[in-house]
């Protein structure tokens, strides 16, 4: 077990590192740069803003001293757009509130996507079934920019319940929306899938054994049937946390909640070098070291898994 | 969103089963996806779309780019749907047909979902075919990659390669098939690696058959079954991202229209009296990604029968 | 606790050296008083000589003060400077500086001005608004900008602790209309050079102007408190001021109408809606910015542009009745001129295409084009790129309608601003849109654009033009020039003008003091104050 950590922390290295470079010779082919603006910027200025950021020496020398700054001054270097911010502070403000969200949207969707599918499995065929996988189907396919103008406006314009965006990290009225709108479809993967493996688990031998014995059905769903019916919801919990953060610019546009999706796609867009590379190496980052942690999870609930 | 790698797997093996027992999966098959109300009300859902989108045009009256003058300006009024006008789905925001750009946008999407599936589904079994086929360093190497590359957040390299090079539909096709070929490549090589030693693929190698034509001939026919359920599924999840890639304004170029751009522009201007422009759209997205759902586990289910 | 302005405000204004707006009579102040406005992205930059964003512009007018500031009718009034002089010659301006000082209590100083002047166009500061202060002509600023002469040899000096002295190179009859910009604020030099770049941060940052930073959480809000050390803090009401990013307008507009915010955009298209239902909130005033199509008349450039008939036939054919009246709904108006109807002194030449009707623009545009040997039969085909934005690609679709009938088959475009603003400048476009904003209030600001030497994107020369704007800069009445040079743009083409901007906006009728009649649009929150319901 501890070896297979070691080695999947050993591919993370280059698996960044290809990252990196993917993403830095990407951005510089691109047309226009971060000084690129409406009007055309005299010759000496440009040079001066070019040489300030490195912007003249050869790409690769680019990419080593980009790398060398992270690496020994953990310093992601100073955004090209928003000149009194560097990107770690950047991201220091960012990252917590999609953290936050994110995080809240995340146990939002499993415990109640793993109700939903468990209830649903164990009165199968019933109305309580049919209803579940209906809210979970429609839940499913409602893209979430149409679900987060519709939330602001029925708790906002309409009830008067919630503020329409902004954040505050000590009140909670303001993420209820960001969550809602983040966790809808998950949760409803999430319960379809638990529902059809909960059927397979409950339909399987060594259930019938333990009714068999008697036991009564809540200790046999508990005890026996949930834990082997999480293994594909577990699986599926990488690229949900992956995707999360993807879809987080749709939060972030709606809600004005100031996450580090906005600040990914107007990095892209604006050709802020610095702040995309930033995030894109935290989402790398982050990516791996979930997907290692879903991994070890998975073997610690399936004994049979040996790495 | 995303689909259950557990049953794919158990579907695969299954299959593989099957192979080994000398049986075909088939036959038996067909009989259960017949059976299956919910695939079967999906495979009706879909063949009504493609038909939509195939020759909903004939009965439109506009084209999916003019602007109807005396509509616009005055959309939430006199743009509403309509048989009298013609506009049945009523209009944009700028006095065009929505119908026609449904009919239009039905087509961008279907195809967008289509080909990033059917890229994605060729590359990942030629990769896997090959690693398991193959074997050995190579194999390893490969899966290896795999890995790698299943670390990087793909959303954000597809935004950035929609902003690099420009936004074009090629792009779009290769960018969003590009996203999802890694869990099909291990599937594929699982099966590839119980196959490969099988009594035929031993016959066409001691004739002297090359390795690619083993692939493409032996190995590749026999993947089938898992191939077909896993595009299937694909296809919802390729129109799910290219709504998405359209909200952000990164989509095909106007006139044309996709599902994602005709929603997007829907969904903001829900609050100003012309909510068809929303339902429309949305309508049509909802039910062809049930219809994919439905027909895609129905198919698993067929194929890879379990008491339930 | 809510008092009764009636009296007070009366004193007030008498005792006023300078203008500030109060509370009408019968007017009750609200106890909460605050302003919420909308930003549509973050504010980059609170730098003076790095900011080069509307939004930027507004939060600066708040964190600093010019020599010079603006009314609510847009004239200039004195701000940090008391008092001027000019010189007989027109080339020497001499600035007496009140007694105010710097959020930290130090004083303002002439030195600060020089300092924050040089540093504009210091080239090691790589301001994007360096050319800002060749605009000005202050003396020797495009020799310091192209870093052929020492930043201290720019052509302002302080004379002593409150006089300040600027040289100009040519005699600038707008000079004192380019003071109130953000570019030619003071900096305090002290601050800057002990933080570097990070001294606009909140704590750090120390302004001259009617209110501080109080926060700024890029993409979420920036916040002002007022200013006790302002000169004139007594007759500031409005207590803080807030800047709420909402990155979609119509989400936007959702929160104005719950209250959360007091102005915000309105949409394409929503006015006539939104003023039926609040006729006391929904307001269109004109806004100093025109809208065009770019042709491109560079080498790059398509041939078939090259033809003047065919230029002609593109501006006829667009109609820009139904643009303005049926696309954006929100009172701006159609353009047949590039310098807005409403600048300051400016008539439109009379006559041209802004007296036929459409139907005789389409007549006359056939007819141009099958001279110049296009028509159906043998299509014209051009490219309409745009940058990403719903009003863009609204008129887009419907100038490639517009333009259909005429047997011109445009290919639309649409690239994100980068790419855009990439490919103006180096001329890898057939037609562009584009829009300009005036920097001042008077026609040059608009004409200068096509200038050989201008930004001109398309690459349009012509020598008379540029000989008029020449004589323009010093002429008593430029009136005629101006006309003349407007003629020769109707003449030969060189951008298709689609329409002058109107600014739509939902306002809270509670806020008192947003200028309606400054063109520029430029707002100072200290001339704001909220009334009880």
């Amino acid at each position: 077990m501890f070896a297979f950590v070691l080695r999947r922390l050993a591919v993370a290295v280059p698996t960044l590192l290809l990252l990196i470079v993917f993403s830095f010779v990407l951005m510089h082919m691109a047309p226009g740069g971060p000084f690129t603006g409406e009007r055309a910027l005299p010759p000496q200025v440009l040079a001066n803003l070019e040489a300030q950021y490195g912007l003249n020496d050869p790409l690769w020398q680019q990419i080593w001293n980009y790398l060398y700054g992270i690496v020994v001054h953990f310093d992601f270097g100073p955004s090209f757009v928003y000149p009194d911010r560097s990107v770690n502070q950047l991201i220091a403000a960012g990252f917590p509130v999609t953290l936050t969200y994110g995080g809240l949207s995340f146990v939002a969707a499993v415990v109640l996507g793993v109700s939903l599918g468990v209830v649903a499995a164990i009165w199968h065929n019933s109305w309580v079934d049919y209803m579940a996988v209906g809210i979970s189907i429609g839940a499913q396919v409602l893209p979430n920019f149409v679900m987060a103008p519709l939330l602001v406006l029925v708790f906002t314009l309409w009830y008067r319940l919630l503020p329409g965006g902004g954040w505050s990290f000590t009140d909670p009225s303001f993420w209820i929306m960001p969550v809602i709108a983040l966790a809808t479809s998950y949760m409803a993967s999430i319960a379809r899938i638990t529902r059809s493996s909960m059927l397979e688990v409950l339909g399987s031998n060594h259930i019938r054994t333990a009714r068999a014995k008697g036991m009564p059905e809540h200790r046999v769903i508990i005890r026996h049937a949930l834990k082997p019916a999480m293994l594909p919801v577990i699986s599926y919990l990488g690229p949900v946390f992956v995707s999360m953060i993807t879809g987080s610019v749709v939060i972030d546009i709606y809600f004005s909640t100031g996450g580090i999706g906005k600040a990914f796609v107007d990095s892209a867009l604006n050709r802020d070098y610095a702040v995309m590379m930033g995030v894109t190496i935290l989402v790398g980052a982050l990516t791996i070291l979930f997907n290692l942690i879903v991994d070890v999870l998975y073997a610690w609930i399936d004994p049979k898994i040996r790495y | 969103m995303v689909i259950d790698q557990t049953k794919m797997q158990s579907l695969s093996d299954r299959l593989v089963q099957d192979e080994v027992k000398g049986r075909s999966p088939w036959a038996d098959a067909r009989r259960r996806f017949w059976k299956n109300r919910a695939a079967m009300l999906g495979l009706s859902i879909l063949v009504l779309v493609a038909l939509f989108a195939i020759l909903g045009g004939q009965f439109a009256q506009w084209s999916n780019e003019e602007l109807d003058f005396s509509v616009m300006g005055q959309v939430a009024t006199m743009g509403a749907p309509s048989l009298e006008n013609g506009h049945y789905f009523g209009t944009d925001n700028l006095g065009r047909d929505l119908y026609a750009r449904v009919v239009q946008g039905t087509q961008i999407s279907l195809m967008v979902g289509i080909v990033g599936a059917g890229i994605a589904v060729i590359v990942g079994t030629l990769y896997g075919a090959t690693a398991g086929y193959v074997g050995g360093r190579t194999d390893q190497i490969m899966m290896r990659t795999v890995d790698i590359l299943m670390s990087i957040p793909y959303m954000f390299v597809l935004i950035l390669l929609l902003v690099m090079f420009g936004r074009s539909m090629s792009m779009l096709f290769l960018g969003i098939g590009l996203i999802s070929w890694l869990d099909m490549s291990r599937i594929v090589r699982g099966q590839t690696l119980s196959l490969k030693n099988r009594e035929f693929i031993e016959a066409a190698r001691a004739t002297g058959v090359s390795s690619f034509r083993i692939i493409i001939r032996h190995i590749v026919p026999n993947l089938l079954g898992v191939v077909a359920v896993y595009a299937t599924l694909l296809v919802p999840l390729m129109i799910l991202t290219e709504s998405f890639i359209s909200f952000l304004g990164l989509g095909v170029q106007e006139p044309l229209t996709s599902w994602g751009a005709l929603i997007s522009e829907g969904a903001g201007t829900m609050n100003y009296g012309t909510l068809w422009q929303l339902l429309f759209p949305l309508f049509f997205f909802v039910i062809t990604l049930f219809g994919f759902f439905f027909v895609g586990d129905g198919l698993r289910d067929a194929l890879d029968p379990k008491e339930r | 606790m809510t008092k009764l302005f009636a009296t007070t405000a009366l004193i007030a204004t008498l005792a006023m050296p300078a203008y500030a707006i109060q509370p009408a009579e019968g007017e009750t102040l609200a106890e909460n008083q605050t302003y919420t406005y909308w930003l549509l992205d973050a504010i980059k930059s609170l730098d003076p000589a790095k900011n080069t964003d509307v939004e930027g512009s507004d939060a600066l007018r708040s964190l600093f003060e010019g020599l010079m500031i603006e009314d609510a009718s847009g004239a200039m009034v004195p701000g940090m400077a008391e008092s001027h002089e000019i010189s007989d010659d027109q080339l020497t301006y001499t600035f007496k500086l009140r007694d105010a000082n710097w959020s930290n209590g130090e004083p303002v100083t002439a030195e600060d001005f020089v300092y924050a002047w040089q540093r504009v166009v210091n080239p090691e500061t790589a301001s994007e608004y360096a050319w800002y202060m060749e605009l000005m002509n202050i003396e020797n600023a495009s020799a310091v900008v192209a870093g052929e002469m020492a930043p201290d040899q720019l052509g302002v000096r302080a004379i002593d602790d409150k006089t300040l002295e600027v040289t100009l190179s040519k005699p600038t009859p707008y000079f004192l209309n380019t003071l109130s910009h953000t570019t030619a604020y003071p900096v305090p030099r002290a601050v800057v050079e002990e933080h570097g770049d990070a001294w606009t941060q909140p704590q750090n940052l120390v302004g001259n102007g009617a209110y501080t930073l109080a926060s700024h959480n890029l993409g979420v809000e920036i916040v002002f408190q007022k200013n006790p050390e302002y000169w004139d803090a007594e007759n500031v009401l409005m207590e803080t001021v807030r800047g709420v990013t909402v990155n979609d307008n119509n989400v936007a507009l959702t929160r104005y109408q719950a209250g959360e915010l007091d102005r915000v955009q309105i949409p394409a298209g929503q006015f006539p809606r939104l003023s039926e239902q609040f006729p006391d909130q929904a307001v269109s005033v004109p806004y100093g910015c025109s809208y065009a199509y770019v042709l491109n008349l560079s080498e790059k450039g398509p041939e078939a542009l090259k033809d003047q008939r065919v230029r002609e036939a593109l501006a006829l054919g667009l109609n820009r009745e139904v643009i303005v009246d049926q696309v954006l709904q929100g009172g701006q108006r159609p353009a047949y001129s590039w310098t807005h109807w409403a600048i300051n002194g400016f008539a439109a030449p009379e006559g041209g295409m802004a007296g036929m009707s459409q139907e005789e623009r389409m007549a006359r545009a056939r007819e141009l084009l099958a001279e110049a040997g296009y028509g159906p039969d043998n299509p014209l085909k051009l490219q309409l790129q745009y940058n990403t934005d719903d009003s863009h690609r609204l008129l887009a679709i419907a100038a490639q309608q517009f333009w259909r009938p005429l047997g011109i088959e445009i290919e639309l475009n649409n690239v994100e601003w980068k790419v855009h603003t990439d490919r103006l400048q180096n001329q890898d476009f057939e037609v562009a849109r584009y829009a300009w904003c005036a920097d001042y209030n008077e026609a040059s600001t608009f004409l200068d654009w096509f200038r050989t030497d201008g930004y001109n994107s398309g690459k349009w020369s012509n020598e008379e033009y540029d000989r008029l704007l020449a004589e323009a800069a010093t002429a008593e009445d430029t009136t005629p020039l101006y006309q003349r040079a407007e003629e020769i743009l109707a003449e030969e083409v060189p951008a298709v003008f689609v329409y002058h901007y109107a600014k739509v906006d939902m306002i809270n009728p509670a806020i008192k003091g947003l200028p309606r009649e400054n063109l520029l649009n430029t707002w100072y929150a200290k001339d704001l104050y909220r009334t009880a319901e």
